[in-house]
């Protein structure tokens, strides 16, 4: 999936990827072209992550992972960081996901559940201002739901703002409050992605 | 003569007041006033409002500050990590306030109170429950939620390096917060690693222009917040 996504990544692209697999995507991107990732703590030009032994405190990630910064890279504060996110300045963000809507909406900041401790940090602001949102997402969850639902009923991150679904079975994209299949996994079919999926999918 | 250089965090914090609003600088552990954060613990004012990303880790910084009772209200973005105890105990009792902001919508909100605007519409959060009971209002076909400035009494700040007119400049991502909490808050407080003497720092490179400071102190060798919690260690120390 991360590898599927990295090849939509166009060269020269400022990108935003999310905590977790979104993060693996960095790793796929074709050689040649040369991508800027962009964390909203504060920095443009976010390299690798930092060799055990050589991590720098102050240098984090948004997942407060230690990593480092490309030559080249600039450092901002806050304002200026979620301006470029909201000002529309970022081309591409990935982003996991609780739930994604066949109108583009998309859940997964909470749960809903009471007992949990409800944090949103940057999600809103990137479905808000982000030029093209891609998700990355298994399609259905550990108990066989699918993901990909008619509405969301998880607490909305966001309302019509996703462009693309890579899932495990399918590549997806949402056109026009429509989900368009654009690719299947190899051995999957439409009548199959259409089974595990309870929203109403169309062939491209 | 323009001095803003205090001698101690201790003479730094001393006129914070019971009830105040403070904004805390940081994003997780880079960019933490830890020392500061200590000396308020030292000067024991209660029912703070504390403006900070985050709700602290370990027993130490913010979250000993939290522990230690001194704290009514959070305002905060992403209070749940990984190693964040304190905070997540007293929330599910009702024991502290919690107003969840979108971290985008935070740091305008600060920006906006430096600034001196009241208010303003941003994109983030419609249609979401964040933005319940809420004004909103359509431009260009677009639907926008109000949002309103967030200032401070005080801003608790960490910088790299200041001079005596509070010029500051700053460490990698642990600037984050910082230049725009020091705008907000009608006194902010700094703890700089380095003091440097007038003219060494390049007009050119400064961050935080020293109008936005109010107090610097040296702390020349601050913690590091994940050692401190990695070993179990806890605020005031045993």
């Amino acid at each position: 999936m991360a590898q599927k996504v990295a090849l939509d990544i166009h060269d020269g692209a400022y990108v935003n990827l999310g905590i977790g697999i979104p993060e693996l995507v960095a790793d796929y991107i074709p050689e040649g072209r040369e991508v800027i990732y962009h964390t909203e703590n504060g920095l443009l030009g976010m390299g690798k992550v930092a060799e055990k032994g050589s991590e720098d405190f102050e240098l984090v990630n948004a997942g407060k992972k230690y990593v480092t910064a490309i030559p080249g890279a600039a450092f901002f504060h806050h304002a200026d960081s979620f301006a470029m996110i909201r000002g529309g300045h970022i081309d591409i963000c990935v982003l996991g996901a609780y739930q994604v809507s066949e109108e583009g909406d998309i859940a997964n900041w909470s749960t809903g559940d009471a007992n949990d401790v409800p944090a949103v940090g940057g999600a809103m602001d990137l479905v808000a201002g982000v030029k093209t949102v891609f998700v990355i997402t298994q399609h259905c969850t550990k108990t066989g739901e699918s993901k990909i639902v008619k509405k969301c009923t998880y607490p909305l991150t966001g309302n019509n703002v996703v462009s693309r679904i890579y899932s495990n079975l399918a590549i997806i994209d949402v056109c026009d409050k429509k989900l368009f299949v654009k690719e299947l996994a190899p051995g999957v079919t439409f009548e199959y992605l259409q089974e595990k999926t309870e929203a109403s999918l169309f062939n491209k | 003569m323009i001095n803003k250089i205090v001698s101690s965090t201790k003479e730094a914090v001393a006129d914070i007041f019971d009830g105040a609003t403070i904004h805390i600088s940081g994003f997780g552990e880079a960019g933490s006033p830890i020392e500061l954060i200590h000396a308020l613990i030292d000067q024991g004012t209660k029912n703070l409002t504390i403006v900070s990303n985050n709700a602290g880790s370990g027993n130490v910084g913010l979250a000993a500050l939290i522990e230690n009772n001194q704290v009514k209200k959070i305002v905060c973005s992403f209070p749940r990590t990984a190693i964040s105890v304190v905070f997540p105990e007293l929330y599910r009792k009702g024991e502290i306030e919690l107003e969840l902001v979108p971290q985008g919508t935070l740091a305008e909100r600060i920006r906006a109170a430096g600034a001196g605007i009241p208010a303003f519409f941003t994109p983030t959060s419609v249609d979401t429950p964040l933005a319940n009971n809420k004004e909103t209002r359509v431009f260009n076909g677009k639907t926008y939620v109000l949002e309103h400035a967030l200032k401070a009494d005080f801003s608790l700040v960490k910088c790299h390096a200041a001079d005596r007119y509070g010029n500051l400049i700053y460490s990698k991502t642990a600037r984050n917060f910082g230049p725009i909490m020091c705008m907000a808050s009608k006194t902010s407080i700094v703890q700089a690693k380095k003091i440097l003497e007038i003219g060494q720092i390049d007009p050119e490179c400064v961050v935080t222009p020293g109008i936005f400071v109010k107090r610097v102190v040296e702390v020349s060798n601050p913690a590091d917040e994940s050692l401190l919690v990695a070993e179990k260690r806890r605020y005031p120390w045993k």
